[in-house]
């Protein structure tokens, strides 16, 4: 895709005006899980390649020469016991990050996260608990074909007793990471690979963490509101710039949090504008934008002017190997711009 | 017997859904296959759809009037024909995934443009209760202040009173509060006709037409004084040759061919921000039907001669007038011309048939005195209309194409080749 992605301007400045702060969003989730175990001995990491060759996509680079090999383990190829040792290790009053390694391979993990860790607190009336994240790369665009990149959210955030995070830049990546860590309960950590080192932006040096379940207003407007996450929010920031240049105002919310979803930040958006466009990567049927319509629908019914409208993924089995199905598959700032039009004129 | 559905069938590109006109069987009526069962109205054609199957009719599911998906059942049949019956058991095997796990249903969505909404058409109330639908929130600020919400002018799709709408009308202190009108209006003030399907449909392209299109419009006067002798000088050969009487109307139809292919631009669409050129020229000829407006479509024009033209246009506009036209004939139109001249007009600025580039009308021929080289003469006049999408293109190149017509009918002359 020859489109350069423009990280949200609230996010970035100019490499004049302060380049030591501007980072990637590998760079961001680095320096969190790092500051994290340097203040906080229970942290540790876990997953296929994490320590020696620093993780596939280099996030825990340095970190086994830092912390040394009992804190960063490289494991077997095998999600499963990652996942179990995770949740073991988080019994036992640890604060384990495991990395899987690509989306596609969440499954084997799968029941250890759902059917085991979601279930601790409920399961024990809060005697115990399983406070530990597993940080998940998700995604197409990036050419992976049908094993490497696929959307698995739908799958994740409709799990109570699961916190689903899936960030759209460095800052929100940083601050939001860095609260999964200290959440007591299992937090899943979806990393779009795309958007890993396309999208710059500001993060502070210090400590700070953005809460959790909270959702952000990137761009302020008064006539549509588009809401989407992770990589095709920043799609959705240069389609609503469009849209300005033709006279209709777009408000982007950026969900950040998928479960729990921020019902006040959706909903006082809706009721402002009256109309909704939710888009999302992940095929259309039962994805978050399912979820989100139906907020919208039974909160504010009589605020609506236009159907609620979803651009999503299509319902097919994953994604295609073939360059022109792939970006077929995918959003993009056209197709958006042309949704938001067609929702303008309703 | 089992019991079968009948889908309203695909009809070809473009065309998405249909209106029911009118039923010609009731449930219980006993079908052969091939028999009529319904006429629908697309945006293309109006069409008789066929029963596939021998069989008795049991229920009818689209009622008269309704906007129907392509594709949607309409109707069920009880009915023993084997192939019906192979069709039911063969049905749920086709969903199956199958080893491959293709799901075909989906696959079909995503068209090499990714357009993987197209599903949606059906599902938006775009095609719904048009005109008489008020959003959740139109109804709300109404109510809150109230408003007369038929006093509203919509902006939106189809003429939908938008919240935006209401609230400017609000703010334009057009309230209900003090109304001084001089007499009360009542409902005998005015007559509401139902509009027959293919009417609606008519409105529904022209305002689609008129608020995506940019129009401009120009005219240009053309010397028909020879066309006018040629055509008198032939006429009498021509129907013993051909068997028919022979127009005006081919010989400016070959002239805007010939006139296309040296302005190019004029022979296109524009599509999302892109210029599409036709290579093929197919065009359309507006022929008043007694339904409304068709436009029946000569394909490939620039490879036909005028007599060529002359017949294909007398074929199709009998057929236009008889209800005959098959979807074939009315779709794949690059271009328009319309010969408004024949009801008498002398200037007309006509509507852009979407997505084309531009429409020509041909106006009524007058004997006028005309100004020759400092000499009064009498001669043939004619108006051509030209309406042109200026997205597309400019005045300059609008003008170049009338003179390039203008120029092919004044220089008609007895060389011209008619066979």
């Amino acid at each position: 895709m020859a489109r350069s992605l423009n990280p949200p301007r609230p996010f970035v400045r100019s490499l004049e005006e302060d380049l030591m702060t501007v980072k990637s969003i590998i760079e961001a989730i680095r320096e969190a899980m790092h500051e994290e175990m340097a203040a906080d001995t229970r942290v540790m990491v876990l997953g296929e390649d994490v320590g020696t060759r620093g993780g596939v996509f280099l996030a825990t680079q340095g970190f086994i020469d830092d912390f040394g090999e009992n804190r960063v383990i490289d494991t077997p190829l095998g999600e499963s016991s990652i996942a179990g040792v995770a949740l073991g290790l988080a019994f036992k009053g640890l604060r384990p990050i495991a990395e899987i390694q690509f989306s596609d391979f969440w499954w084997y993990a799968a029941n250890q996260i759902l059917g085991e860790a979601s279930r601790v607190s409920y399961g024990t009336n809060g005697n115990l608990s399983a406070p530990l994240v597993v940080r998940i790369p998700y995604g197409g665009g990036v050419r992976g074909g049908l094993f490497h990149s696929q959307n698995i959210e739908s799958y994740l955030y409709n799990t109570p007793g699961l916190k689903v995070i899936a960030p759209s830049n460095p800052y929100d990546a940083k601050g939001l990471l860095k609260s999964a860590i200290r959440d007591n309960n299992p937090v899943i950590f979806l990393e779009h690979k795309k958007i890993y080192r396309a999208v710059r932006g500001e993060v502070p040096e210090d400590d700070y963490t953005i809460p959790i379940g909270v959702a952000d207003v990137k761009r302020q407007g008064d006539d549509i509101t588009l809401i989407g996450y992770g990589l095709v929010l920043h799609y959705g920031l240069e389609a609503a710039a469009n849209l300005e240049d033709e006279g209709v105002s777009v408000e982007v919310v950026d969900l950040r949090t998928l479960r729990p979803l921020d019902k006040d930040t959706i909903l006082s958006s809706v009721k402002k504008t009256s109309k909704v466009l939710i888009i999302h990567e992940a095929n259309t049927t039962g994805g978050v934008g399912a979820e989100v319509s139906a907020i919208i629908s039974e909160s504010a019914f009589e605020y609506l002017d236009a159907p609620i409208s979803r651009l999503c993924g299509p319902d097919i089995p994953t994604m295609p190997f073939a360059p022109t199905l792939e970006d077929a598959y995918m959003l993009n700032t056209e197709k958006i711009t042309v949704a938001l039009r067609e929702l303008a004129a309703y | 017997m089992p019991i079968v559905s009948i889908e309203l069938p695909h009809v070809g590109e473009s065309v998405v859904e249909g209106i029911i006109d009118r039923w010609l069987k009731k449930p219980g009526d006993r079908i052969k296959r091939y028999d009529s069962l319904v006429e629908v109205v697309t945006d293309k054609v109006n069409m008789e759809v066929p029963s596939p199957f021998d069989g008795v009719l049991t229920r009818i599911l689209a009622e008269e009037g309704a906007t129907i998906p392509m594709g949607a059942v309409i109707a069920e049949m009880e009915t023993d024909d084997p192939a019906a019956v192979a069709q039911i058991s063969k049905a749920p095997e086709e969903k199956v995934a199958g080893t491959v796990g293709v799901l075909v249903e989906s696959n079909t969505n995503l068209g090499p443009t990714g357009a993987a909404v197209a599903e949606e058409p059906p599902a938006k109330p775009v095609s719904t209760a048009r005109g008489a639908f008020y959003s959740p929130v139109v109804m709300k600020v109404a109510q809150e202040h109230n408003v007369d919400l038929s006093q509203v002018t919509g902006t939106g799709i189809n003429g939908r009173v938008t919240k935006k709408d209401v609230l400017s009308y609000i703010e334009s202190g057009a309230k209900t509060s003090a109304p001084t009108a001089p007499r009360p209006a009542t409902e005998d003030d005015e007559e509401v006709v139902e509009l027959k399907p293919v009417r609606r449909m008519i409105a529904q392209h022209m305002v689609q037409s008129a608020s995506q299109i940019p129009h401009v419009w120009a005219m240009v006067e053309v010397d028909v004084t020879n066309l006018v002798s040629l055509r008198q000088s032939v006429r009498e050969e021509f129907q013993k040759r051909e068997g028919q009487d022979i127009t005006a109307l081919p010989f400016v139809i070959k002239a805007v061919v010939d006139s296309l292919k040296e302005n190019p631009s004029l022979n296109s669409t524009w599509r999302d921000g892109k210029l599409v050129l036709k290579k093929r020229i197919h065009i359309g000829v507006a022929v008043s039907a007694p339904d409304g407006l068709v436009v029946p479509v000569i394909h490939d024009a620039d490879t036909l001669t005028i007599a060529g033209i002359n017949g294909l246009l007398r074929d199709m506009a009998e057929r236009a007038r008889q209800g005959k036209l098959n979807l074939d004939d009315v779709q794949g139109g690059t271009f328009t011309v319309n010969n408004t001249g024949a009801l008498g007009t002398l200037l007309t600025q006509p509507i852009i048939n979407y997505p084309q580039a531009g429409i020509l009308t041909t106006e009524s021929v007058q004997k006028r005195p005309v100004v020759i080289n400092d000499a009064i003469a009498i001669r043939s006049m004619m108006n051509i209309c030209l309406s042109f999408d200026h997205r597309i293109l400019d005045g300059f190149e609008a003008a170049t194409f009338l003179q390039s017509v203008k120029g092919r009918l004044e220089n008609v002359g007895p060389d011209t080749p008619i066979y």
